[in-house]
């Protein structure tokens, strides 16, 4: 009995426990995000934002997520009702299991793999899949060209991000995203990569679907793109899982170049702070330049994203590979920069 | 293999879309991405403007023009009250003349910080247009102040303007004068040289001097095309010949440079409402002819002629003149006429309106056939077309 308890049970639970302790945070930092996001872009427009719901519009993503909730789901006649709502699930599901292999600090991580990098890589090139599913299920013309559009730019955006980790991983000398931060320890990979990191930045921008290169749901064009015809809680899904891969991007934006959770220097006062809060500072700043973005960009064109992806981010990240990798090995750097 | 047919994907865009400028109907024909042919549907908003002014006096019908370009209302009530006082063989009073050439360069800047900031958006920048509506909340301010109204203003009347502009009134807007300029610059910093706006506007919707001749393009839109027509300048008005402004225009007609040419041209009507303040003369407003411009208030409690003429003039109106005139002012959207046709009685025979914004609708075919998705909604703001004068 005693076995079963230790060896299955427990574990079990505790793992369920763990994934609650990361996956309800998460859930919150996302509906707070999105108050940020209306508060910085309507500072940034000489407006106050949501300041009506409670205390300075604090409640106001609890006012909207009672809203979405307790709307009827509209389903409509023409669509495909079982991929219609798999869709949804499908976004919101792999924009939160992506978080098991993110370390919040030394040792706080939910599944230490020493694949990880290609874990979260496989998870996001799944993410196309429910924006895909949506846009078909729909049965609606404006669904369909988001989708159309959404396929070619996720992938497009993915195969530069792919170079660019790789330039990463060859500083590193491992897939393990604890190693990957604990070898930033003397130097963080955004010195030495910087182009590469500016790159891995806008890409992540094209690969959460947001400005400049929020295509396929472009308001002007597209009314709503793929998402025009879901409404209630099948919408809130997905606008969970699109600013959950917000913050997962700028998570791991942080791991492979801001250090994760070490603090910016050794020093004392900097120590004290725990690796965690440096994590979530980290990633609050790079949030926030998402919001920037957002705030100050006109959108691309539809040609003009896929030239951008393939004929400039494409051909930067490959030559990088080799000429990374050609200076580390040559001058023999990798434990230097570690 | 046999050979299949591909059909092309038809796309309805609008009336309900977020770039329709109002109640558009675009019926699209496009391969994949591209449009392969664009045509537009209209008559959404039809009120039948033109049929309603016949059965009402010529100071009745002054509210509808407002109505057409709800953007610039001003701008249209000149071209009727114009229209009318051509057939009343009247003159408007300098003084009345520079409050309507300053209300109309408010009129013009009130349409086009809207344009230039929405087409902005339509491009994907939200910046610009939230920047831009606190400007434009400040002169629909000077429009309350000056008439009781902040849009549809019901001032420029024939004859002259309703009411003498308050006392400060001019002072506020000269100071408004001086600030306007930063938040053009400021729009400007967002756009004018960011790459991502240049991509998607240079060279989209280009329309050369030919073509934009035989689609009627008038107003920014055929200043951008390179022609310097501008009625303000060609055939002035109430003393547009006594102001010293540039026209400015562009070289290719594109979307790009339909907006530079929106923007100078703002920057020009604020030096137009300056020198239209500093010369701004005294005396009355609107003509002395008792049979066209009402009664002071004052008189009407001591002369029973001014009595009787205020009633006569706010029930029966006035006669006009059998006779015909088009006359057309440089509203913002382009050229705006109206072909008035009176029969000697107190109401038109007939009010036919040219609104440039149909005209250039027309167009829309011939700009974006070939270019993409994302280009239509360019050239859409880009054109200026509000529907309220196009369906009329």
């Amino acid at each position: 009995m005693a076995e079963l308890w230790f060896g299955y049970v427990w574990p079990l639970i505790w793992i369920v426990i763990k994934i609650v302790l990361i996956v309800a945070p998460l859930l919150l930092s996302v509906a707070y995000l999105t108050l940020a996001e209306r508060k910085v872009i309507g500072a940034m427009h000489l407006r106050r934002g949501p300041n009506v719901v409670g205390p300075w519009g604090l409640l106001q993503p609890i006012a909207d997520g009672m809203k979405l909730f307790f709307k009827e789901t509209v389903i409509p006649t023409g669509t495909n009702r079982a991929v219609f709502i798999l869709a949804p699930c499908v976004t919101f599901v792999l924009a939160l299991i992506a978080w098991a292999v993110i370390p919040f600090g030394p040792g706080l991580v939910l599944a230490d793999i020493n694949v990880g990098i290609l874990y979260l890589f496989a998870i996001s090139s799944l993410g196309v899949y429910g924006i895909l599913m949506a846009g078909w299920a729909s049965n609606s013309r404006y669904a369909f060209l988001g989708a159309l559009r959404s396929a070619a730019q996720m992938v497009s955006y993915e195969v530069a991000m792919g170079f660019i980790i790789i330039t990463v991983l060859i500083c590193a000398g491992s897939l393990n995203l604890s190693a990957i931060v604990a070898a930033q320890k003397n130097l963080w990979f955004v010195v030495p990569l910087f182009p590469m990191a500016v790159i891995f930045f806008i890409s992540t921008l094209a690969e959460t679907n947001r400005h400049p290169f929020d295509l396929p749901e472009a308001e002007n064009e597209l009314v709503a793109g793929f998402n025009v015809e879901y409404s209630a809680m099948i919408f809130a899904l997905f606008f969970l899982g699109e600013y959950a891969n917000m913050i997962l991007m700028a998570g791991i934006t942080t791991i492979l170049f801001l250090g994760g959770w070490l603090p910016p220097a050794d020093w004392a006062l900097f120590t004290w702070i725990p690796g965690p809060v440096w994590f979530a500072l980290k990633m609050a700043l790079l949030l926030f330049v998402f919001l920037w973005v957002r705030a100050t960009f006109p959108r691309y064109r539809y040609d003009q994203l896929m030239r951008l992806g393939w004929k400039v981010f494409l051909p930067i990240s490959l030559a990088a590979v080799v000429v990374v990798g050609g200076v580390v090995v040559a001058f023999d750097l990798q434990p230097v920069l570690r | 293999m046999a050979e299949t047919q591909i059909k092309n994907f038809t796309m309805n865009f609008g009336p309900q879309h977020p770039s329709a400028h109002g109640v558009l109907r675009l019926v699209l024909e496009m391969d994949g991405e591209v449009i392969e042919r664009a045509d537009p549907h209209i008559g959404l908003l039809h009120r039948g403007t033109e049929k309603l002014i016949e059965y009402k006096s010529y100071l009745q019908a002054v509210p509808y023009f407002d109505r057409l370009d709800y953007v610039a209302p001003q701008n249209q009530e000149h071209a009727f009250a114009l229209a009318t006082e051509k057939l009343l063989g009247i003159e408007v009073p300098p003084r009345g003349q520079a409050i309507r050439v300053l209300y109309a360069e408010i009129g013009r800047i009130l349409n086009h910080i809207f344009n230039v900031t929405t087409f902005a958006m339509d491009v994907g920048a939200m910046t610009p247009v939230l920047w831009s509506f606190e400007h434009r909340e400040l002169l629909m301010e000077f429009c309350e102040r000056a008439s009781g109204a902040r849009l549809h203003m019901g001032y420029f009347r024939p004859g002259g303007v309703a009411f003498d502009l308050p006392d400060g009134l001019t002072d506020d807007i000269e100071a408004w004068c001086d600030i306007f300029p930063q938040c053009i610059d400021d729009i400007e910093s967002l756009l004018t040289e960011n790459r991502i706006f240049k991509q998607r506007t240079v060279d989209i919707g280009a329309i050369s001097v030919e073509q934009a001749f035989d689609w009627g393009f008038s107003g920014p839109n055929l200043r951008a095309a390179g022609v310097p027509w501008d009625l303000r300048r060609a055939q002035p008005y109430d003393g547009y010949e006594n102001y010293a402004f540039e026209i400015p225009i562009g070289k290719h007609g594109d979307c790009y440079e339909r907006y530079l040419v929106r923007i100078a041209e703002m920057r020009e009507s604020v030096k137009i409402m300056r020198q239209a303040i500093e010369m701004m003369p005294a005396g009355p407003v609107k003509t002395i002819d008792g049979k066209v411009a009402p009664p002071k208030r004052a008189d009407m409690k001591r002369s029973m002629e001014a009595l009787i003429h205020h009633f006569k003039l706010y029930t029966e109106g006035y006669n006009v003149p059998e006779g015909e005139t088009y006359t057309a002012v440089e509203a913002p959207k382009g050229e705006f006429g109206v072909y008035l046709v009176a029969d000697g009685t107190n109401r038109p025979y007939r009010c036919k309106i040219r609104a440039p914004g149909f005209a250039h609708l027309q167009a829309l075919d011939l700009l974006t056939k070939g270019h993409m998705l994302a280009d239509i909604v360019a050239n859409i703001g880009s054109l200026d077309i509000v529907f309220g004068e196009i369906d009329r």
